[in-house]
């Protein structure tokens, strides 16, 4: 249980997805312009990584990695098919958030609404594959995965909430005026990026 | 855009010329359309990946452009998304097994910035803005173009940070040694991740300064 928080921690703050790895970036630019448009996209990502981190973890564990297939018999043990895994994984993506998106709207409307037009960007979601790609070159255990997973999504959420904050306020301010909009929203990340790095003292 | 009557079309045709260096400045991926921003920004410390990384997205763009454009027709609405998919993943595992087959120390740095070329969303832009509503020719130009573009920034990036991070250009070591004898430093902040958004951040404010037109209100 230890390393489970371990992992949660370092994923939300010390190894944020976006701060560190800039992933999630073309939605997370385009989105961050309200704070709850992009509460709601924020809570989607996390809600599809929770899915999908997991089914590709199986599929990597069962179907994929090298030596994978021994449970079919032994004839099998030798073969690697590692090199299908970016298909594999971009199809789960894909057709779990279409999946997804039905289940919703289906037995929750109300979440379908607020969530609805967000659906369908998430399978384009760097971050979301990014995690299955840094699940696969980290080799986690499963529990560890699942902390991954929830720490990134939520770490996606935070920076997109606090930077929807910044730009609802930015609004009233007199920025130069070739730097308004995309270019002043750079430069905030990046400042928000340097203050997320005086979380990498945390020794865990 | 398609029409049937310019079926001869050459193909350094004014029009495809536009599409072609478009995206260089004035219609640039990652300042203007704000797409692939993604995968880029981390692959900008040094510039020998970040080139590597530019002639990948172009390849992967360009055929992309190019298959979805002869499918186009073919292809249901409702399922594009996952055809395209297909398509585009299918290219990056071609190009990541030739670069871990002929320049293996570059691959292992770009990790798995490769896979995400996939989920670039300059590609996914362009396959649905461009190659879903144009013929075969002009979809390939116009995916090398955004491909360019997309690297001129990417190397801009890395050509600062590698000079003012580490000193070097291309690994060579461009800074005499004798101004480190008088105390000059490299400044280490430049090869930390926060430095490449605000470098891009400064790139988008001289490119707005100089074209009065892209600037928002």
């Amino acid at each position: 249980m230890e390393s489970f928080f371990d992992t949660l921690i370092k994923a939300i703050f010390i190894e944020n997805m976006i701060f560190s790895f800039f992933l999630g970036m073309c939605s997370y630019l385009a989105v961050s312009k309200t704070v709850k448009t992009s509460m709601g996209l924020g809570i989607a990502v996390t809600f599809v990584l929770i899915i999908t981190a997991p089914l590709n973890w199986a599929l990597n564990t069962y179907l994929l990695k090298a030596g994978a297939l021994s449970w079919v018999g032994d004839a099998y043990k030798d073969v690697d098919l590692s090199y299908l895994s970016f298909m594999i994984f971009i199809a789960t993506i894909a057709s779990m958030t279409q999946l997804v998106e039905m289940i919703v709207e289906k037995f929750a409307p109300a979440l379908y609404n607020s969530l609805g037009i967000f659906l369908p960007l998430i399978a384009v979601n760097c971050a979301i594959l990014g995690v299955s790609l840094f699940m696969q070159e980290r080799e986690y255990s499963f529990t560890d995965l699942i902390a991954f997973a929830l720490g990134s999504g939520i770490g996606w959420w935070l920076a997109i909430v606090t930077m929807a904050a910044i730009r609802e306020k930015i609004r009233y301010s007199n920025v130069p005026k070739p730097l308004r909009g995309l270019g002043i929203a750079f430069i905030l990340t990046g400042l928000m990026a340097i203050a997320f790095m005086s979380f990498m003292g945390i020794k865990i | 855009m398609a029409n049937s009557t310019n079926d001869k079309e050459p193909i350094f045709s004014v029009k495809n010329l536009k599409n072609l260096t478009g995206p260089f400045n004035l219609n640039n991926p990652i300042t203007i359309q704000v797409l692939g921003i993604c995968s880029a920004l981390a692959v900008t410390v040094q510039m020998k990946p970040a080139i590597v990384m530019a002639l990948s997205v172009t390849i992967v763009t360009a055929f992309s452009n190019l298959i979805i454009s002869f499918l186009r027709n073919t292809i249901p609405t409702s399922i594009r998304i996952i055809v395209q998919l297909v398509v585009v993943a299918t290219l990056v595992i071609i190009v990541d097994q030739v670069l871990k087959a002929y320049v293996y120390d570059v691959s292992k740095k770009l990790s798995v910035f490769v896979g995400l070329i996939i989920t670039n969303c300059i590609i996914m832009g362009r396959l649905e803005a461009f190659a879903m509503g144009n013929k075969p020719i002009p979809s390939f130009i116009d995916g090398i173009g955004n491909g360019i573009g997309y690297g001129i920034i990417l190397v801009i990036i890395a050509f600062f940070r590698e000079l003012l991070g580490s000193g070097k250009i291309l690994g060579m070591s461009v800074i005499p040694p004798s101004f480190y004898e008088m105390g000059y430093r490299d400044n280490g902040m430049m090869i930390l991740p926060p430095m490449a958004l605000i470098t891009i951040g400064v790139i988008i404010w001289v490119q707005r300064s100089r074209n009065k037109s892209l600037i928002e209100k």
